[in-house]
């Protein structure tokens, strides 16, 4: 797939993708943090309330405490490791694609569908579209519109990684 | 929007140069961002700790599990004896480590289907409590064997596993009572056996567990206080809720008058299933020639052979307390155990027999209020049989109200005297909880049926010790041992099971003669 290559945008264009990709990227830091600075913090809760086709799976993950500790463990530093790489701009693409990935679980854990209950609370009302499947798609997006070669450290990756093919 | 730039970047001649400084801006552009969440950070989580400081200098409680130090050599073995091995009689013999071999296939089937469910890990891991049953009885043939089979169990074996020999099978109570092997018996049989059967393993020196209530009536409640009094033996109430981690939090808070004047205790049983309502199912194989049904009515008015009396007997007056003597027990001890209650100055009670029409005597609904005016509070009772409603347990009072289930929240109230400064300053929101305590909260838990989820959400099948799920029946049962080992007296001795009995037994009577009812102390007496 040939994407559009970030020094064609306009600087409007540009402020607002990176404005996006800074802001998602903050969303993930700030949970991420959240989770890692309250002892209490589990999965565990969450799993056990979900719904939907994969609710069997979720079940699973949360029944085995080997899982169950490396869920809670990836979840944290996940979500830190690609706030900090989404804000920053660095290996983005690969942030992108592991926050897809997570939002992707988040959402199908807890899917807004007809008939689906949750004892969590929402902080919003959902029909099959939530907050979580808008991030993923944000995401999506800001994987085909990159934009960290222009404003982030992939443009400093990047040319100290051409500098040393071209030598 | 109009593109202004054009794609160059294969082709600038820049990058083959040292980076610039317009691109070093742009790669590190993002970077004050950085800074600015990490600011943000700090000055939330400085809000936050101002705020739990703030909360935590008021109310001095913290979220530490309570430290419960037993430390008792556990060298000396004690030889047990169980009468009743019908459904809670082999709960506790699971709880002192005797497990039928055929419910340890079914929880070890039940736990390759539900990953979640616990059962047979946390029995493997509960503690040998280096105890041996040398003794059963049990009117019911079929139980009888059941018991002897948990009991063989030694190594907590499935089917086809090393089993001991079986213990003695003994026909009455008296004879396993008279037992010299035997040093101390577990009661679990109907209500209406629990004082004769006391009395007598007190004055044969054995020390008693005793299911709740202690009694059936009121002068053998004095009775059974006497006899064990002049006894040496020791004596624990089945009030397996006094091992709950969440109760020793709510004494702490109760203590640091964390809530204010108490003035109102509101203590309820709510349940919507058959078997929450006594209606247990009669053995198939169940008849006169297996069930010796004289020693079961012995002290009852007397009956001709009837199935539903001898398995659903809760439901009658005959042999037992209804609800103030199975649930009402539980919620009194409880708070009992949280305040220091004793025998209220009056109780009434209203209720009826509602929605199981199925010729019992005991009330499905019943409401019955307790009066504390040495105290200024009142004790609520309220309970359904046929009404899943959940309504908690809450204590209410001036400044904050609680409510105690396996959790413990406080809420401040919004007119509290006590916060109103922090209330005022936003410090404490009134809508959210002052105080949470989980016990276990990284814990995953599976209960199964309505009736263990009633019991779970109420603190009585689980407590956590050291953040692992434990059964309190074996907590309780291994206070009960250690104290035999030690000499020392039990959470729910006889004096607490005076105050529980006696407290029941007001509500039953309120309820029974409809009118309000006092205690007489000096004629050992409900007026």
């Amino acid at each position: 797939m040939k994407l559009i290559k970030s020094s064609t945008y306009s600087n409007v264009q540009l402020f607002w993708l990176v404005a996006l990709r800074v802001l998602i990227g903050w969303h993930f830091l700030y949970e991420g943090m959240v989770k890692m600075t309250n002892p209490n913090w589990s999965s565990v809760g969450y799993l056990l309330d979900s719904g939907g086709f994969l609710k069997g799976f979720y079940f699973w993950l949360a029944g085995n405490p080997m899982i169950l500790r490396t869920i809670d463990y990836i979840n944290i530093w996940g979500l830190i490791v690609i706030g900090l790489g989404l804000i920053l701009g660095a290996l983005s693409r690969m942030f992108i694609i592991a926050g897809i990935i997570l939002l992707g679980l988040y959402y199908f854990s807890h899917p807004p569908f007809i008939g689906l209950r949750y004892s969590l609370p929402m902080e919003g009302s959902y029909l099959i579209v939530n907050n979580m499947l808008i991030e993923l798609v944000a995401l999506v997006v800001l994987f085909l519109f990159p934009t960290s070669r222009e404003i982030g450290l992939d443009g400093f990756i990047f040319h100290i990684k051409k500098s040393k093919l071209r030598s | 929007m109009e593109n202004n730039k054009t794609d160059n970047s294969n082709n600038d001649p820049r990058e083959n140069k040292k980076i610039g400084r317009r691109e070093l801006i742009k790669a590190l552009a993002t970077v004050p961002v950085i800074g600015a969440f990490i600011y943000g950070w700090y000055r939330k989580q400085k809000f936050d700790w101002f705020l739990k400081q703030s909360i935590r200098e008021e109310i001095r409680l913290d979220a530490v599990n309570p430290v419960i130090k037993r430390d008792v050599s556990r060298e000396r073995q004690i030889r047990l004896g169980i009468i009743g091995c019908g459904m809670r009689g082999r709960d506790l013999l699971k709880a002192a480590g005797f497990v039928h071999p055929k419910t340890i296939d079914e929880w070890k089937e039940e736990a390759l289907i539900n990953r979640i469910d616990k059962r047979y890990h946390d029995y493997l891991e509960q503690d040998d409590l280096n105890v041996v049953v040398n003794g059963v009885c049990d009117i019911f043939d079929i139980n009888a064997e059941k018991g002897l089979e948990a009991a063989a169990n030694i190594n907590r074996e499935s089917s086809g596993g090393k089993m001991d020999p079986k213990p003695k099978r003994y026909r009455t109570y008296k004879e396993l009572l008279a037992a010299g092997d035997i040093d101390a018996v577990i009661i679990a049989t109907p209500d209406h056996w629990h004082a004769p059967m006391t009395m007598v393993a007190a004055r044969e020196g054995k020390h008693v567990y005793c299911e709740k209530p202690m009694t059936w009536t009121v002068p053998e409640t004095y009775e059974v206080v006497k006899t064990i009094k002049e006894s040496n033996i020791v004596f624990q109430l089945g009030h397996q809720n006094r091992q709950n981690e969440s109760y020793f939090k709510a004494r702490e808070a109760i203590e640091k008058n964390v809530l204010g004047s108490i003035n109102l205790i509101e203590v309820t049983t709510n349940r919507n299933h058959p078997m929450g309502a006594w209606v247990y199912p009669i053995h198939p194989e169940a008849c006169p020639d297996n069930i010796d049904w004289d020693q079961f009515i012995g002290p009852a008015p007397y009956h001709e052979f009837n199935l539903e009396r001898f398995f659903r007997w809760r439901c009658w007056w005959d042999y037992s307390t209804g609800l103030s003597g199975d649930l009402f027990t539980h919620e009194f001890d409880a708070m009992n155990q949280i305040f220091v209650l004793g025998i209220p100055y009056s109780a009434v009670s209203s209720g009826g027999i509602y929605y199981y029409k199925d010729g019992r005597t005991v009330p499905d609904v019943l409401q019955s209020v307790f009066e504390y005016p040495d105290r200024n509070l009142s004790l609520v009772y309220s309970a359904s049989l046929a009404s899943n409603r959940k309504r908690g347990r809450v204590i209410m009072g001036h400044d904050a109200s609680m409510e105690i289930g396996r959790d413990l929240n406080i809420y401040v109230d919004r007119d509290s005297t006590k916060y109103k400064k922090k209330l005022e300053e936003g410090i404490i929101d009134p809508s959210l909880p002052l105080y949470s305590f989980t016990p276990g909260a990284k814990q995953v838990d599976a209960i199964t049926s309505p009736t263990e989820q009633y019991f779970a959400g109420r603190g009585l099948l689980y407590t956590y010790r050291g953040g692992k799920r434990v059964d309190t029946s074996h907590l309780h049962i291994r206070e009960w041992l250690d104290s035999i080992r030690n000499g020392t007296q039990p959470s729910c001795n006889v004096d607490r099971g005076f105050e529980e009995a006696m407290t029941a037994h007001m509500g039953t009577i309120a309820y029974r003669e409809n009118r309000k009812v006092f205690l007489d102390a000096d004629k050992q007496e409900i007026m």
